[in-house]
């Protein structure tokens, strides 16, 4: 085994041991009288709740789980013959499905009732109504954080003073009724400190991307390197470990001029560097990923992985200001910006990863992301004059993830890069 | 004034795809319009600016879209893309800025969409609160004092605590009117076509406030002289669609199949306040108060008790409605994510309910028609569906 596998598994190891004992401590949590909060991933408060010393669950995570483990499919059907329509988000289907069909986590076993759902979310209104859902199917407290949208591409004080003062007001009285414990604030600052810390490490892991060849897929590579940071573990030592640890291995494989590790090896013939907008598919994630690296396809960077904050951009969480900062936090997260800021933010990672083309992936489900990406798409061709390749497809549900359609659509762009590189 | 003359006029403004109706007002007046997307927007500040609020919802069934679909996957609503179509042939020139409010996710991005294409154009976004308690409060104001501001900034009119008392009292004159147009329709149905006050509501999106209050009270009381007979239907409440609207001919079909519609929530804006603003020092803190506790749940609006689908079994009762139809726009996840919290709510108090979503250009009319009316039949037949 060389250097390198042994590097590239320790983060992954890492990873894989802290959500074991993550879902292990969910499934003892009723057993030993923790509480436990449902809450969504952009904009989140996993300090908070950690703070008191609270279990974190994820909806989407639930949902995504789902999808990757061929599961999705079904509880989507189940939802839709309860009466969910056709047309909406297939996140909130697949979560009623699951719960309908006993709600059983990845390790098999359910997961735990809320103690409360705590509706903190940002850049998107289908949170609202998914969690009113599932008021209906829980006896507990339901407490939401209102995040005002970007409509201007700025943050104003008074939308900071608003999400602060929901967090003061409302949302910590709450915490603090459901725990039965009184807020620690030394406690939320050590967590928010950490969150820091991992937050620096995961920058140098997206920035790492400049070189050629790139070391990381910012994108099928970058869901998993988001996966601590944006969930249950931001603000805790391991989460910290994890972050050192991928940055480490990062700049291993820069030193050694090595690509990023897909599931069929290393990428080391890199063709063409690509940005990538909105999430992936779930459902045949695999495939889908195939498709770019067969052809020597890295994604440099990508926005999927910033809406869970824009670290790269400078965030950070900060332990002086423990509210005002969780408010720009949830204030600052990608599909919280307007339209304008994500086409320059697309048009930065363009020029800044110096990168051949970038690639929509539109889904069917969330308008949060697609409304409108047909035109991000012409403006940024205009700007930056390389070329963009447009696909649909769904997170979760399969019926919408056409492989060959894909394929197609694909290759041939891969044809035009090609061909522009030769005219060049 | 007539009847007929009345839904002749609403009519014609409902079909100008140009809003000739704006540009002369702008220039009898020599002033600005605003112009803002459905739901809701607080008119009487724009009013109170000295301009004229107009209000948007797409282009209906006779705007053929030829760049708008460009703009839109075939995933996402109608009502975006032939907005984008009435911005692009230069129909809203006549808007001297437009406001987007916070409803869905398709609205939202919109706004950033026209931030692009009219660069030279006010736009803004405009958040509301779904918190209902003291940093809601706040918030929304800072939201409609940013609003005042920018809009005394466009038409050099400032907003004084009268203009904005004066502004209230108009509105609420017209939402009285309203009011008693949609107890009227509810009491006796057969006096009041729903084609007829949808028509009316629509032309409310155009008209200068006290034009639209006197057309209704005009309506009203030719409408209670009228001699129209009363028909055997059933009576419904219709629920979704208070965005994308649908095309006049499909409520016109709803209604000649068997439905009266004694209630709905179209062109809601206008009825979205239940009650009336009083005048206050601080007219600015009343627009406020009346917004944070006197306005109806809707699906674009959070319900925090786990009891959303009350408002509609509410709403059923108070209406002696003996079913409801959820109609919603194809694609709208407010109102299709709403819906089985409404049907549950609807299945608990034993009202049957029926559901179809529409585009604002359908074309399947008849098969509406077909739906609705199998529905008010079996409701005739056996109280149920
Ligand atoms: S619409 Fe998009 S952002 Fe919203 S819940 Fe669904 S997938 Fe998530
Ligand atoms: S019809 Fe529905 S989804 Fe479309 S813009 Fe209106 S509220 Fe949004």
């Amino acid at each position: 085994m060389s250097d390198a596998t042994v590097q590239k598994e320790e983060s992954m190891i890492l990873q894989k041991k802290m959500l074991g004992d993550h879902y292990e401590k969910l499934s003892r949590a009723k057993a030993e009288g923790r509480k436990v909060v449902y809450t969504f991933v952009p904009g989140n408060l996993n300090e908070l709740i950690l703070a008191f010393d609270m279990l974190p669950v994820h909806p989407e995570v639930n949902a995504l789980q789902s999808g990757m483990r061929k599961l999705s499919g079904d509880y989507i059907q189940e939802a839709e013959k309860l009466g969910h329509s056709e047309d909406v988000c297939t996140y909130v289907k697949c979560d009623i499905g699951m719960l309908k069909k006993g709600n059983l986590g990845p390790t098999g076993e359910p997961l735990p009732e809320p103690d409360l759902l705590l509706l903190s979310y940002t850049g998107c209104f289908t949170f609202m109504k998914w969690f009113e859902l599932l008021k209906q199917e829980y006896n507990c407290p339901m407490v939401m954080l209102q995040v005002p949208y970007q409509g201007d591409g700025r943050i104003t004080p008074s939308m900071r003073d608003y999400v602060a003062r929901q967090l003061r007001e409302i949302v910590v009285p709450a915490l603090e009724q459901v725990s039965g414990k009184k807020l620690d604030e030394d406690r939320l600052s050590e967590l928010l400190a950490s969150s820091a810390r991992a937050e620096d490490d995961l920058v140098k892991v997206w920035e790492s991307a400049k070189h050629r060849p790139s070391p990381i897929d910012g994108y099928f590579g970058g869901v998993y390197y988001i996966g601590p940071i944006f969930t249950a573990f931001r603000g805790i030592p391991d989460c910290e470990g994890y972050y050192r640890a991928l940055r480490e291995e990062v700049e291993y494989r820069v030193a050694h001029g090595m690509g990023p590790t897909t599931p069929e090896g290393e990428l080391r013939q890199q063709k063409y560097r690509i940005v990538a907008e909105g999430p992936p598919n779930w459902t045949s994630f695999r495939e889908f990923w195939k498709i770019f690296y067969d052809e020597g396809v890295v994604m440099v960077a990508s926005t999927y992985t910033k809406v869970g904050g824009l670290y790269d951009k400078g965030f950070r969480h900060d332990p002086r200001h423990p509210f005002d900062t969780l408010a720009e936090y949830c204030l600052g997260c990608y599909t919280n910006r307007n339209l304008p800021s994500r086409i320059d933010l697309i048009e930065q990672y363009i020029n800044d990863y110096e990168a051949d083309g970038f690639l929509f992936n539109s889904i069917k489900s969330c308008n949060s992301f697609s409304a409108g990406q047909l035109m991000m798409l012409r403006e940024l061709e205009k700007r930056t004059g390389k070329a963009g390749a447009f696909i649909e497809s769904d997170l979760v549900d399969p019926r919408y993830f056409s492989a060959a359609n894909i394929k197609n659509r694909l290759e041939s762009y891969f044809q035009m890069l090609e061909a522009k590189r030769l005219a060049a | 004034m007539s009847i007929r003359a009345i839904v002749e006029q609403c009519e014609d403004i409902y079909n100008d795809l140009d809003f000739g109706y704006v540009r002369d007002w702008k220039q009898r007046h020599g002033a600005k319009a605003m112009g803002f997307m459905p739901v809701y927007v607080p008119r009487e500040v724009i009013h109170a600016a000295g301009m004229l609020p107009v209000g948007i919802m797409g282009g209906g069934d006779a705007m053929e879209i030829i760049r708008g679909d460009a703009y839109f996957q075939s995933y996402i609503c109608h009502l975006p893309r032939s907005t984008v179509e009435l911005g692009l042939a230069g129909k809203l020139a006549c808007l001297d800025g437009m406001l987007f409010p916070a409803i869905c996710d398709v609205i939202r991005n919109l706004s950033g969409m026209w931030q692009i294409m009219f660069p030279d154009r006010y736009v803004r976004y405009m958040d509301f609160p779904q918190s209902w308690v003291g940093p809601g409060r706040d918030f929304y104001r800072a939201e409609l004092q940013e609003l005042q501001h920018d809009l005394q900034q466009l038409s050099g009119v400032e907003v004084t605590p009268e203009r904005l008392n004066r502004s209230i009292v108009l509105y609420n004159e017209n939402r009285r009117a309203l009011a008693e147009l949609y107890d009227l329709r509810a009491e006796e149905p057969h006096r009041v076509p729903t084609s007829e006050l949808y028509l009316l509501l629509r032309a409310g999106n155009v008209l200068e406030v006290t034009e639209h209050t006197a057309m209704l009270r005009a309506y009203l009381d030719a409408a209670r002289q009228a001699d129209r007979p009363l028909r055997d239907n059933v009576r419904v409440v219709v629920s979704g669609l208070f965005c994308e609207q649908p095309p006049l001919s499909m409520v016109r079909a709803m209604e000649g199949s068997g439905c009266y519609i004694v209630d709905d929530d179209w062109v809601l804006g206008a009825r979205y306040q239940l009650g009336e603003t009083p005048q206050s020092d601080d007219p600015l803190g009343a627009l406020v108060e009346a917004y944070m506790k006197d306005t109806v749940q809707t699906s674009t609006r959070y319900v925090d008790d786990g009891h959303n689908g009350d408002f509609l079994v509410e709403q059923a009762r108070r209406r002696n409605a003996e079913g409801v139809i959820f109609a919603a726009a194809s694609f709208c996840d407010p109102a299709l994510l709403d819906r089985p919290m409404g049907q549950r709510a609807l299945t608990e108090a034993g009202i049957p309910f029926t559901a179809f979503t529409y585009s604002e250009n359908t074309g399947q009319i008849q098969v509406i028609k077909e739906q609705a009316g199998t529905f008010a039949d079996s409701i005739k037949l056996w109280g149920t569906v």
